[in-house]
């Protein structure tokens, strides 16, 4: 075989080997990455209402049993399995979140105290799978972890200086009677109420959320899995200007 | 028979040893002052802390011993291309190069000296300012002057205990002199010594205040002594610095240097909020390490809490890779 002609078939050789890597590569991406929604909530009268809940599992086909987080939809009021939402700028922040998932401690129990919400302060109120209500509108600035089955997971967004612990139903009723099909609904299952509020920033930008509870149940140290991917437990809050 | 012919003189050669010392010195001198006066005070990183004003002199000093040097190269270079190229129509050979021992002995004099210099330098620079801002350690070898006290008032060059913790993916800070409350936020007081004390719940982080020139790594179950005295008031921020995950990127929050007596009245307020909310008795006791499976004021692991570890719990549980 001729110079030129060694050189041209290693040359296309590379190419191919490049190219195969390319293409698994983008494959191997594209298979895993899944185009969340964004949740647009518009502002009335000044305020925003956000809708969240926490299951302990959920309803996708790729990862049903990671714990997750759903954003409802304002208009619709349907659950969507997202983490993404986005907020006007300057306006208050009313959040909304039902805890279907049991109780886990928290890995520093610093953040069982409430920041970054107006007052410093949620408002919680349990009830069982048959809808009793056994704790009333409990306005808290801490929802210890330690001393008894109360909180489920965090919602923080460490930007702002916001770490809310969610609290979870009781001990009992997380270990027998958990939702057991998502998104989960208020008839039929355990669940925890919390409201707190806070002012989105004047600035517009993008504001990371997350929670600091260690739930993501068979990877290191449990932060892995559901614990850092969008659309689970972490996800991005969209101000967008007013 | 021919005309003889007289050979024509050639021109005296010019010194070009001395021509290049003094072209050396003038450039080297220049640009030294100039790194100096004029970029010294913009070195990163800054002159907001004694470790960071350290740093901030060193490269200064680095830069002053290589700059001379790397003029020595590039005018070596440049005057052998301007002053020795080949002239046009010359064909002839160079002259023969033999090996030139007064060269070689200042080339390797001049080499040792500089190497030793930075050796002796960096080693004063590390002892003196206790570590430069790195950590040392549990165990640090070189420690900073001030007074060790249970208690932190201003004005007595009490030295401020701080720790600094790391979990993926936040920082969160303990002062075992303010009854062991915890912040989110980093605040010291101006003129102080400090120490920071760092550590991790979970995998290994690297506590960065880049502003302070601190810098240690926040491994878990060791703590990690760094120390540093902040000399200026303002904002600067904390970063990690070591991979942790996915999100490591976004592991960072804020500080503030503040006066000795606002660093008072800011600690003993979140104190006393953290004492009246109840967290202050929520967190462990303050240890230099924290083993997060294990509740102290149970005195049980995690795994084995009935009522706290509900469904959820079992993230804790021996089903994981890894326990945290």
């Amino acid at each position: 075989m001729s110079v030129p002609a060694r050189a041209a078939a290693l040359i296309v050789g590379f190419l191919i080997v490049v190219g195969l890597g390319v293409f698994t590569a983008l494959y191997y991406i594209g298979s895993a990455t899944t185009q969340l929604t964004t949740v647009h909530y518009p502002a009335s009268g000044g305020q925003v209402n956000v809708v969240l809940q926490e299951d302990p599992q959920n309803d996708s086909a790729t990862r049903p049993d990671w714990v997750s987080y759903y954003t409802q939809d304002p208009s619709s009021k349907q659950w969507v399995h997202t983490t993404l939402f986005s907020v006007p700028a300057n306006t208050k922040v009313n959040v909304t979140i039902y805890g279907y998932d049991g109780c886990t401690p928290l890995r520093n129990n610093y953040f069982s105290q409430v920041q970054g919400t107006m007052g410093g302060t949620v408002t919680v109120s349990q009830f069982d799978q048959h809808g009793k209500e056994y704790a009333t509108n409990d306005t808290t600035s801490v929802i210890n972890a330690w001393s008894n089955c109360n909180v489920g997971h965090t919602f923080a967004i460490p930007d702002l200086g916001i770490f809310v612990p969610v609290a979870s139903p009781n001990a009992q009723l997380s270990a027998n009677n958990l939702c057991s099909s998502s998104p989960c609904t208020t008839s039929g299952n355990p669940y925890a109420l919390e409201t707190f509020s806070f002012m989105s920033p004047s600035q517009p930008g993008s504001y990371r959320w997350q929670c600091l509870v260690p739930c993501g149940g068979g990877f290191l140290d449990g932060n892995g899995g559901p614990m850092q991917t969008l659309g689970w437990m972490t996800g991005f809050m969209y101000v967008v200007p007013s | 028979m021919s005309e003889t012919e007289t050979p024509a003189v050639a021109a005296p050669e010019p010194r070009h040893g001395l021509r290049m010392l003094v072209i050396w010195f003038v450039l080297a001198l220049a640009a030294d002052l100039i790194i100096w006066f004029v970029c010294k005070p913009h070195l990163p990183p800054g002159a907001m802390s004694e470790s960071a004003r350290h740093q901030q002199f060193d490269i200064a000093v680095l830069a002053i011993t290589g700059a001379p040097v790397v003029i020595a190269v590039l005018l070596y270079f440049i005057y052998s291309i301007v002053v020795w190229r080949a002239r046009p129509g010359d064909d002839g050979d160079g002259p023969p190069i033999y090996g030139n021992t007064k060269v070689q002995a200042t080339w390797i004099i001049g080499t040792s000296a500089i190497v030793l210099w930075l050796a002796v330098f960096g080693t004063v620079e590390l002892i003196g300012p206790a570590g430069a801002g790195a950590g040392e350690g549990p165990s640090p070898i070189w420690t900073l002057a001030g007074k060790q006290s249970s208690t932190w008032t201003p004005g007595t060059n009490t030295m401020l205990q701080v720790q600094v913790i790391g979990q993926q993916w936040a920082w969160t800070y303990r002062y075992p002199q303010f009854g062991g409350m915890e912040s989110s936020e980093l605040y010291l007081p101006v003129d102080t010594p400090v120490t920071f004390h760092v550590t991790s719940l979970d995998v290994i982080h690297s506590f960065w205040a880049y502003k302070l020139g601190v810098k240690a790594d926040a491994n878990p179950g060791v703590d990690n002594v760094a120390y540093t005295t902040a000399k200026a008031t303002g904002g600067f921020e904390v970063r990690c610095n070591e991979l942790c995950g996915i999100w490591h990127g976004a592991m960072y929050n804020s500080g503030q240097i503040v006066s000795q007596t606002a660093f008072q009245s800011w600690a003993s307020g979140v104190q006393a909020k953290e004492q009246a909310n109840g967290i202050l008795a929520a967190l462990p006791p303050y240890a230099l390490v924290y083993d997060p499976t294990v509740i102290p004021q149970l005195g049980k692991e995690i795994v084995n809490v009935d009522g706290i570890t509900g469904a959820a719990g079992y993230y804790y549980g021996p089903g994981n890779p890894v326990t945290p």
